[in-house]
């Protein structure tokens, strides 16, 4: 039998998927410079060994190509967003655009933009033209992802997705960490994928559809039944695992710390963005009818008790264990623990102020990571760690990078004038309107506590950045790598947590008229 | 136009990063007296009756959809603490004149300090008037934690985790305001009327997040830790102006938005900063370090401030507000005293140490200076500390006439303990070493610098005015005070 979706030519469908096409397409050709690139370097370090430096250089060069490629298909991909038009859905819900899925395909590509910046910049990889095609295609996942709104296009957004940040985090090859944070985050990503799967499963059986819009319908005629409550915890359980939420989070400090310093970055950010989309689609859309309550004195069964009780472990957890960190990576990602609790706050909320302060955070707390990223990368290029006190005197070796690296961590802690102040009042004051009669004061009360504690171990960094000596190991002031790109895309990068916290209208209030 | 005190102290901050080293302590002083001279003239060009209501000087939309605006306003309360945040701001740039350490960052941070304070002072927004607020506390901390003295790191992150609680309160405050009555707009928000239960529990919440910075008894501490950790500019600073923040704000918001609230809790402030006045000039009694009695005599002084703010009627506020000024001036002379005109030369702090050195001798015009500031200090007529206290006390008769007794111990306690201090530092009847201070130091550092003069009599002339003239500051302070809603 036809159905009437099936009707649609192939060019509409390659008209409406361009961006994404031209990624996949970007991630091919980079693949191939990249085996190209290979071999002629093999087959100079084979036929003249004594020169090496030469080809170091043909890789050098090789790596410049695939970065440039990659950089360009990102680009056009933007461009190609922008062509789309405003408003269309192909196959009930299974591709989508509008003006919301535009915004959030550019936000994510002008991520993955960064990332390969960081990565042109990362020694370690040894095949960078694997690297960038996989990174492109976890940008693919990311865009389909965004740009869906039926539970098995979900999926398979997040598998893909999932899969290539598994090679992602596995990719340095001569670091045991970084194996062990490709095993660990494919083991628990691999198990929470079956619960999102098995979940699915069963709201597809209570409901007879996988399409948001049809099973919110179905969900508001059905009473609330135990295995519809089951389908729905297990696919939170699922969305709770790629946010980092606690207590699914235990994969995120592995991961962050050993994956390499691209890759993580790429984790922590564009795979949250991306995350939040979807959860806050699935929840707010699909879910909408059985939002359940959980203001104090009015708790009601639904999804946003089970929100917010992961948002209040989140944020004690996170916080709490962020303060004993030693090791940067590590620090930031308990700190990610934490922002991914008080992110939730906007969907616990709802509506249409809740969606979109979760979404403007969620943003700009990724933007802040790459940034935060890009500096522990140049910090580790120089010094060979990545621990608090290899930071320590970077003022006075690199003023640029320790003046980021502040407006980094300060907008993390909320401090104004950055993009994390204007997120964090976004956020809690949209929760706080949201429960009725002051009913999520609770929740806010706590996440306030959280922000106030997270300056504690924020300052250390900066502490150690600011005010100590640099330790007897760190190489002197000229030592200074001439890594150019990495600086100034980190520079980038604090320019806009910087503006957006100027002027937190540009993004705040295109989301908000994305929305309506 | 005053507006410009704010953009000119930012434009300050940012030609710092571009210019080199060199020019850095010229720019720093020439924006900040640009500052004081923008005070000084729209003082004097102001008519007083504009100055009875917060009157909007700017107001452009920020956030439409939230309903955040940049809206800056003026009144006799605003541009008094303008004028105190010039003045402090000029001399400690005068004091810290010699600062050689990365100089560049210091004038930074300090410069976004003094934007900070202008920036609160003059908010209308309640939402940029808390940017403003919790920008004051970053540049603290490096002021402290690099430059800082005794205890630098411990004190810098114990005066920032004190002040980031405060405002982690404040912020719950202010999204209890913002929800409820929809509006961020001071103006507005002083005509809306929310429920007294909410009040009740809402008020000491914001008030409390307010008074840390003022430095409420018992979440005072941060304060003298953080006094003498900090450089002298810090301090003068911190004294200066960054504890009035605190009060101040609790008059303008928490005071304003909920009055019955604080009609509620008034007199548990007063009982508060009562106890505060008498323990910590008891504290400071036995003090032997001279910065820790400074910084004790600060928390001791500020409880007056928030004893004029309990007494919840004009003269009594007025009298505080004056207060922020008058401690404002004599604190920073006080610490410019102790920590640059002292410790510079003598590299101790020690009142035993001093007492042996005979510097009355040796350094007449720091002696001077701090006989002056001490005199005002202790509440002498003639200087504003005089004027200020007596308006409070008035205004305290009237609602707390017990309180006023107990303050009347502290009173005495504070001239019992600054007396100390001048005695022992500069009078001492010791005469251990004669002649001039032994120190380890260039002797050419020792008779005080031109700029060391210029800040001290700036100082001593803004305390001497107002006091022989409060009504220069009370004329425009009181009707701005009587307009407020909380004396209806």
């Amino acid at each position: 039998m036809r159905s009437p979706a099936s009707t649609m030519s192939y060019l509409e469908l390659l008209k409406l998927a361009l961006p994404e096409v031209i990624v996949v397409i970007s991630a091919l050709v980079v693949l191939a410079i990249g085996l190209t690139g290979r071999q002629r370097t093999a087959v100079a370090g084979v036929s003249s060994a004594k020169p090496p430096t030469k080809a170091a250089g043909t890789a050098a060069a090789a790596t410049d190509w695939c970065s440039l490629a990659a950089a360009l298909g990102v680009g056009i991909a933007i461009a190609a967003v922008l062509m789309l038009p405003r408003n269309a859905s192909l196959f009930s819900g299974m591709l989508v655009i509008t003006p919301l899925t535009s915004l959030f395909k550019i936000i994510c590509l002008v991520l993955a933009f960064f990332t390969v910046c960081l990565a042109r910049s990362e020694k370690s990889l040894r095949h960078p033209g694997e690297y960038l095609t996989i990174i492109l295609l976890a940008t693919v996942g990311l865009m389909l992802l965004v740009g869906s709104e039926e539970l098995l296009m979900i999926f398979i957004g997040l598998e893909l997705l999932g899969l290539s940040l598994y090679v992602m985090a596995a990719f340095d090859k001569t670091d045991v960490r970084s194996a062990e944070a490709g095993l660990k985050y494919f083991l628990f990503g691999s198990t929470s994928s079956a619960f999102t799967l098995f979940g699915i499963s069963l709201i597809y059986g209570m409901s007879g559809s996988t399409g948001l819009a049809a099973i919110s319908e179905k969900l508001v005629a059905a009473p609330a039944q135990p295995l519809l409550a089951t389908g729905i915890i297990m696919t939170l359980i699922g969305f709770a695992f790629k946010i980092a939420a606690a207590p699914f989070h235990l994969w995120a400090p592995d991961a962050y710390q050993g994956a390499p310093i691209p890759s993580a970055a790429f984790i922590a950010s564009g795979s949250k963005v991306a995350s939040f989309v979807v959860l806050g689609k699935i929840v707010l859309v699909g879910f909408g009818p059985v939002h359940g309550s959980s203001a104090w004195h009015a708790m009601a069964a639904g999804w946003s008790p089970i929100l917010a009780a992961l948002a209040a472990l989140s944020i004690l957890i996170g916080n709490l264990v962020a303060l004993a960190q030693t090791n940067v990576r590590r620090l930031l990602a308990y700190s990610a623990v934490a922002h991914a609790g008080y992110t939730l706050l906007g969907l616990v909320a709802g509506g249409r102020d809740g969606f979109s302060a979760t979404l403007f955070y969620a943003t700009v707390y990724a933007i802040t990571l790459v940034g935060a990223f890009g500096v522990v990368a140049v910090v580790r290029s120089e010094t060979g760690g990545d621990d608090v006190k290899n930071f320590s005197g970077l003022a006075a070796r690199a003023p640029l990078l320790a003046g980021c690296m502040a407006i980094f961590m300060f907008s993390l802690a909320g401090i104004p004038p950055l993009a994390g102040f204007f997120g964090k009042f976004y956020l809690f004051s949209a929760a706080l309107r949201a429960g009725g009669d002051h009913g999520l004061l609770w929740l806010v009360g706590l996440a306030l506590f959280g922000s106030f504690v997270s300056l504690y171990y924020y300052l250390i960094v900066l502490k150690a950045i600011f005010v100590d000596q640099p330790s007897a190991s760190a190489p002197p002031r000229d030592h200074v790598s001439s890594d150019l790109l990495q600086r100034r895309a980190v520079a980038a990068l604090a320019g806009i947590v910087l503006l957006l916290g100027i002027m937190p209208d540009i993004l705040a209030a295109r989301i908000l008229a994305a929305m309506s | 136009m005053i507006a410009w005190t704010i953009y000119i102290t930012f434009a300050g901050a940012v030609l710092l990063l571009l210019f080199p080293g060199v020019f850095a302590r010229w720019i720093t002083l020439l924006t900040t007296i640009a500052g004081l001279a923008l005070g000084v003239v729209a003082f004097v060009r102001t008519p007083i009756a504009d100055l009875a209501h917060f009157t909007t000087i700017v107001k452009v939309p920020w956030v439409p959809p939230l309903g955040m605006n940049y809206h800056l306003a003026i009144d006799g309360v605003s541009l008094t603490m303008v004028l105190v945040t010039g003045i402090s701001a000029v001399s400690t740039v005068l004091f810290s004149w010699d600062v050689d350490h990365r100089q560049r960052e210091f004038f930074f941070w300090l410069l976004l300090v003094v934007a900070g304070c202008y920036g609160v002072f003059l908010s209308a927004d309640l939402f940029l008037f808390f940017a403003f607020y919790e920008l004051v506390i970053v540049p603290k901390y490096f002021l402290i934690a690099i430059f800082g003295s005794t205890n630098k790191e411990y004190g810098a992150m114990k005066l920032t985790l004190y002040s980031f609680f405060g405002g982690m309160l404040v912020f719950a405050g202010i999204l209890v305001v913002y929800v409820t009555a929809g509006s961020l707009d001071l103006n507005q928000l002083a005509q809306f009327h929310f429920n007294p239960q909410l009040q009740s529990w809402a008020f000491p919440v914001l008030f409390l997040g307010f008074a840390v910075l003022a430095g409420i008894w018992p979440l005072h501490t941060w304060a003298p830790t953080g006094h003498v950790a900090a450089p002298t500019a810090g301090s003068m600073l911190l004294a200066g102006i960054v504890m009035k923040l605190g009060s101040y704000a609790g008059l303008r918001v928490a005071m304003n938005v909920f009055p019955e609230g604080f009609q509620i809790w008034s007199k548990w402030i007063a009982a508060l900063a009562v106890i505060g006045i008498v323990y910590a000039a008891a504290v400071a009694l036995r003090q032997r370090d001279l910065k820790f009695v400074i910084g004790y005599s600060s928390v001791s002084h500020m409880g007056f401030v928030l004893v004029g703010l309990a007494t919840a009627n004009a003269l009594g506020v007025s009298g505080a507000v004056l207060q922020m000024f008058s401690h404002g001036v004599i604190a920073a002379l006080l610490f410019a005293v102790a920590g640059r005109m002292l410790y510079r030369r003598t590299h101790t702090r020690e009142l035993d140490a001093l007492a042996g050195m005979n510097l009355s001798g040796a350094l007449p015009f720091a002696a001077f200076t701090f006989v002056i500031a001490s005199a005002a200090s202790m509440g002498i007529p003639g200087f504003s500390g005089f004027a200020a206290e007596i308006t409070i006390l008035i205004g305290a008769w009237k609602t707390y006439p017990i309180a006023v007794w107990i303050i009347g111990v502290g009173m005495v306690l504070t001239a019992a303990f600054t007396l100390r201090a001048l005695v022992k530092s500069f009078f001492s009847e010791v005469r251990v070493q004669a002649g001039r201070v032994r120190t380890d130091t260039d002797w050419n550092e020792q008779s005080i610098t031109l700029a060391e003069k210029c800040g001290a009599c700036l100082l001593m002339f803004a305390t001497l005015a107002v006091g022989l003239y409060p009504k220069l500051l009370l004329d425009r302070i009181m009707p701005a005070v009587e307009a407020m809603r909380f004396l209806k």
